[in-house]
């Protein structure tokens, strides 16, 4: 006996030809177009920036405009970067320098030592850390940290070498506590989250059969760290450091409101200084003159080249050892 | 061979070491949550939310322009971004077999660690000289350049975690593959996007570099995109560089909701992402 096709009103008609032939082609065209306008935004940010500051770039010669050291405005309307490009290189490796350490035995310690809800803890710390805005870093050290640092730091030392070395004054500068010194102490404690998640990440990447090995053999815990760990996870924080860089180079509220902005070779220890993101932030909104314009425009593609470097190195290196793939 | 003394020594040497760098790591957030909270927790009152800045010198007034001004500026470049970051964040987690993923990958980023500033720079370049004027639009514009990388990177990871199952078995059941993305797969993951979505608000609403010289600020009320507008970050900014006590103490309260919202956004976002 025949049965009768089933008839009921939950089964649908087959679907448009659009919907099973083409639905997967447009909308795999729309996804593609969307993501590529990421490449080309990048891409186009060192465009745009060129086109940008090409007058001031092309007025002052590629190199001239870079090694440049007068920034003039105002009278002869002569611009050379080099003072902001100097600035911006050594408060960046200064806080590299200094915050890597630190940021490295923050990860070794909730990595390897600490007992789960501890670390738990000290990961949201750090990962709150990277999340503060600049301003709010920017108005504690106006208000806290520079007049600390001035009472405790630079003021006992100045009074001690105008006393006992004189010939270092001229290297210590003005000890006001907007200067050198305050930003790249506040670029530090910025920057440590970085270095600090990502050396934690690589550290979790370490094979458990290369630690129990290493235990087996009678290592203490430093042994397994120094012999096993650090060398296998170098490579990510390496690239820690990298990211913790390009960070660096790029931060400009909290760098901005504590260096004194002063474009004046040659910069003191304490003394005030500037660097390029804080020049186009402090100065783009009160240029008046054409090529004053185009001139931070240009600040700006050197350092989208200089930053640019730094940041597909690190995300390179990211990438190709899997390190922080969950983090944005 | 050292002895064994030697090395027992060493390895807790060494640990002091280690928590004594720890502590330091985490001084800088302590300080600066303790200092916002003494200097700014105070000034938090009702004519903060609701009254515009007063002229300088006078006492008194709040910040309610800039809280209307940041959620208008974050929100539209939320509206902007969001798009281009999902669809992103679509073709990285769903396609890993597109060739383009790799170069896409490196680049999103690369945009994400390159200066706010920059961004910044481009949305002036872009809209402002296109404008003629500071407005609230190339500031959202700016805003939206931060937050797409992030939205890329947190909807990749969050689609990474829906288990292949699911995608099977809408295959299985005839369903094309657009359909298993927008119908299943997304609303697996639609808690997690959605924390990325306020994980990238709430990084950009904390910028104030990329708006200087794009919203600009405005000390009156405006719903204008049109115009200059204001936003908490800028009017800290402002505050904090100016010789006025009571600016001051208006700034730190501004500096305590900025570390509010981003409190909140984290917890939210672990609460959603417990137990992964």
């Amino acid at each position: 006996m025949q049965q009768a096709p089933v008839q009921s009103s939950l089964i649908k008609q087959t679907p448009s030809a659009i919907y099973r032939l083409w639905g997967d082609r447009i909308f795999l065209s729309v996804v593609l177009l969307l993501a590529l306008s990421i490449v080309a935004l990048t891409l186009g940010l060192g465009y745009y920036l060129y086109l940008g500051g090409s007058q001031a770039i092309n007025k002052e010669g590629f190199w001239g405009f870079l090694t440049g050291t007068t920034w003039d405005p105002a009278l002869k309307l002569e611009f050379g970067i080099w003072p902001y490009v100097l600035g911006t290189l050594i408060t960046s490796f200064a806080a590299l320098l200094v915050s890597f350490p630190i940021a490295l035995a923050a990860a070794i310690f909730t990595a390897e030592y600490a007992p789960r809800w501890l670390a738990g803890f000290i990961n949201y710390l750090v990962d709150l850390m990277a999340a503060v805005p600049s301003v709010v870093y920017g108005i504690w050290g106006i208000f806290v940290l520079a007049p600390f640092l001035r009472e405790v730091i630079y003021m006992p030392t100045f009074l001690w070498a105008a006393e006992k070395a004189p010939g270092l004054v001229p290297f210590l500068g003005n000890p006001a506590g907007y200067g050198m010194f305050t930003g790249v102490v506040i670029l530090s404690s910025m920057i440590i989250p970085f270095t600090a998640a990502l050396s934690r990440d690589a550290i979790a990447l370490v094979p458990a059969a290369q630690r129990e090995g290493a235990y087996a053999l009678g290592a203490t815990r430093w042994e397994v760290m120094q012999t096993v760990i650090l060398p296998y996870a170098r490579g990510g924080i390496f690239a820690g450091a990298m990211l913790a860089l390009g960070r660096a180079l790029g931060e400009t509220m909290a760098v901005a409101m504590v260096i004194g902005n002063s474009n004046v070779l040659p910069y003191t220890l304490f003394g005030p200084a500037s660097t390029m993101p804080a020049v186009i932030a402090l100065e783009l909104k009160e240029a008046v003159e054409d090529l004053h314009y185009s001139a931070i425009i240009g600040v700006g593609f050197y350092l989208f080249l200089i930053a640019f470097i730094v940041n597909v190195a690190a995300s390179y290196l990211l990438n190709k050892l899997k390190v922080g793939s969950q983090r944005a | 061979m050292r002895s064994l003394q030697a090395r027992y020594t060493r390895d807790r040497l060494i640990l002091i070491v280690v928590i004594a760098g720890t502590i330091l790591a985490a001084l800088p957030l302590t300080l600066v949550l303790g200092y916002a909270l003494v200097n700014g927790f105070s000034s938090l009152n009702w004519d903060f939310f609701t009254k515009g800045p007063k002229p300088p010198g006078e006492l008194g007034g709040g910040m309610a322009p800039a809280i209307v001004g940041t959620l208008i500026i974050t929100g539209t470049g939320l509206l902007i971004a969001t798009p281009f970051g999902i669809a992103a964040g679509i073709l990285l987690a769903e396609y890993p077999e597109n060739k383009l993923n790799p170069t896409l990958r490196l680049l999103s980023d690369t945009l994400n660690g390159m200066p706010a500033v920059l961004k910044g720079l481009l949305a002036y370049v872009l809209v402002v000289k296109a404008q003629g004027s500071f407005s609230g639009l190339s500031g959202a514009v700016a805003m939206a350049f931060i937050m797409v990388p992030i939205i890329a990177k947190t909807t990749e990871s969050v689609l990474k975690l829906v288990p292949w199952n699911i995608r099977e078995a809408g295959l299985a059941l005839g369903l094309p593959r657009w359909r298993v993305i927008l119908s299943l797969v997304l609303p697996a993951a639609r808690a997690g996007v959605v924390t990325g979505l306020l994980l990238a608000t709430a990084r950009a609403a904390g910028e104030a570099a990329p708006l200087i010289f794009t919203a600009f600020g405005n000390s009156l009320l405006t719903y204008n995109l049109l115009q200059p507008m204001d936003t908490l970050p800028l009017r800290l900014y402002a505050y904090a560089i100016s010789p006025y006590e009571d600016w001051h103490r208006q700034a730190w309260a501004a500096a305590v909701v900025l570390l509010g919202l981003i409190v909140l956004t984290s917890l939210l976002a672990r609460w959603v992402t417990r137990g992964r």
